[in-house]
């Protein structure tokens, strides 16, 4: 079925109107239902991480641009321009790589840069963290030894970073909580 | 509980639980979705990963969801080893995303016996854990993902952060890395143009809209999935509380403009429920698109109380079934479109006929 405004492209969204009691069906096709605002997709809504990426890069200098497309990952070595372009992270370590970067962008996203719902269970958090801060020691030692100071050095932020941070707490939203605030 | 499909035939032999027409609501709110994504701490994301790594993903997490009493006993398939239509059979039923469904790396889905819960390993994240129920049943749904998810939690050692919480591939879904969703019918606000005005007003409290067959699908048969769209800064409880109380107030609009379309033209929506039925009954060739929007029409008839139509439980099969992929499946061999039209024509056909004669059996036992 072709478009009935157009009546080139194929018909791909479809309304019923009722007008005076009479009930009338239009197909017409994405780009004619867009131009005339009767698009009900939600297409035109959806996030794309590229335009808040690209809206935030607007406000940088040149520098500061080239400088933050250069920071890497340690970890997985990934660079903050290649996830620019592709919206992904490479490893879960990405997140403190690139945390001064991902914390606007977050909260473009979100509204918010704290998590606050469920978490692994407290025992195995702590023997997660100690084991994180093994892994660090171990990259730092690897860095050293290949003479590459400047992934050390963030390393060693990371580290200083993660031992700083509180041991995790019990889970704030107990699964077994009855009643609420409200 | 049920016994787990042994293999692939078995799975498509049988009803999706999500199809059956049950469960608060139905007549409006087909489904009721959670997902859950989650990564393992040590392995980068997939898209970075070597598929060696992939492997030991795909072994290491289908082995530990085996071990677990909510996966107990499930169905794995890996998606290399599934023909192109299995694979494309398995997103019709909405088990699987089109992202895991090409087929291209090590990945897989673990089904459970009852089909409710599932994950899909590899995914954009290591795992998304997935819970179907029929009808409108959030707290249920949740109930479900939540305990599975905690059991996982158990063998494996998730990416997680105390700031900023599971970390997730694309930091749209970093934190809970929750997305619930219900799948509404809303004929009589597509039909009275206020659609667009529900819409925008969902998306300005911060919950998203798409079609049938999520990100990017169009909108078909006056269905929309409803969900969350952030992940940080707010609980799953939270999330989810704001989803039903969104979704309460759009059942009770749709419900008012079904009122008022009743009221003000009975006679024409009658007409055009029992013309739909009547060519979804003696059609000799139909698009796939032709029948949900057609089923979107007797749907609307079902929940009017209109006696003689088929139960909800046909017409949410039918919305599976007649996909190209079900279709060719069911057929046993490839069909090409028109033969596919015809072939789908008579599969309706027999299901409304079958249909028709359980009921007048019940009326008559």
């Amino acid at each position: 079925m072709l478009c009935q405004i157009c009546g080139k492209n194929p018909a791909s969204v479809h309304f019923t109107e009722i007008h005076d009691s009479q009930m009338s069906e239009i197909h017409v096709c994405e780009r004619c239902a867009e131009e005339k605002g009767m698009q009900a997709s939600a297409q035109q809504h959806k996030f794309e991480i590229a335009d808040l990426l690209a809206g935030m890069v607007d406000s940088m200098t040149q520098t500061d641009e080239e400088r933050v497309g250069h920071v890497s990952c340690a970890r997985c070595g990934l660079l903050y321009s290649q996830f620019k372009e592709t919206g992904r992270l490479g490893c879960s370590e990405c997140y403190s790589a690139f945390q001064f970067q991902l914390r606007p962008l977050l909260r473009r996203i979100h509204g918010d840069t704290h998590h606050r719902g469920k978490s692994p269970s407290h025992g195995k958090a702590v023997a997660t963290r100690s084991r994180r801060i093994q892994r660090l020691h171990d990259d730092l030692r690897r860095a050293v030894d290949r003479e590459d100071f400047e992934t050390a050095a963030t390393v060693r932020d990371e580290i200083r970073r993660v031992e700083s941070e509180p041991v995790p707490a019990v889970d704030p939203t107990p699964t077994d909580a009855t009643g609420s605030a409200s | 509980m049920s016994e787990a499909p042994r293999d692939f035939q078995e799975l498509f032999s049988r009803t999706s639980p999500w199809l059956q027409g049950e469960g608060p609501h139905a007549e409006m709110v087909l489904s009721t979705r959670i997902r859950l994504a989650r990564n393992l701490r040590d392995v980068p994301f997939t898209h970075r990963a070597r598929d060696e790594q992939l492997l030991g993903v795909l072994a290491s997490v289908s082995a530990a969801a085996q071990e677990s009493t909510a996966f107990r006993g499930s169905l794995l398939l890996r998606m290399p080893e599934c023909t192109a239509d299995q694979r494309q059979v398995l997103v019709e039923r909405h088990l699987v995303s089109h992202e895991l469904g090409d087929g291209a790396r090590p990945r897989g889905i673990l089904i459970a016996p009852d089909e409710r819960l599932s994950l899909m390993i590899n995914e954009e994240d290591h795992l998304r854990l997935q819970s179907m129920t029929p009808g409108f049943q959030l707290a249920e749904c949740w109930a479900l993902a939540d305990a599975a998810d905690d059991e996982l939690d158990q063998s494996l050692d998730f990416a997680f952060s105390q700031e900023i919480g599971y970390l997730t591939s694309c930091p749209t879904n970093a934190g809970t890395g929750l997305r619930a969703s219900v799948l509404i019918h809303l004929p009589a606000l597509v039909l009275l143009e206020e659609i667009q005005r529900v819409l925008k007003s969902i998306m300005q409290v911060g919950l998203n809209v798409r079609g049938l067959y999520g990100e990017h699908s169009e909108i078909m048969g006056n269905l929309f999935q409803i969900s969350n769209q952030t992940t940080l800064g707010r609980s799953e409880r939270d999330s989810i509380e704001s989803l039903e109380r969104v979704t309460r107030q759009i059942i009770e609009t749709e419900e008012r403009a079904r009122e008022r379309m009743l009221r003000d033209a009975r006679t024409q929506l009658e007409d055009k429920v029992w013309r739909a039925y009547g060519t979804l009954r003696y059609c000799r060739s139909i698009h796939a698109k032709e029948v949900i929007n057609l089923c979107s029409a007797v749907r609307l008839g079902v929940a009017m109380s209109l006696p003689g139509l088929c139960p909800l439980r046909t017409l949410n099969e039918l919305l599976v079934l007649t996909q190209p992929a079900n279709l060719q499946m069911a057929a046993g061999r490839e069909l090409s479109p028109a033969e596919r039209n015809v072939y789908r024509a008579e599969l309706v056909r027999e299901r409304l006929i079958a249909a028709d004669r359980e009921q007048s059996q019940d009326s008559q036992g």
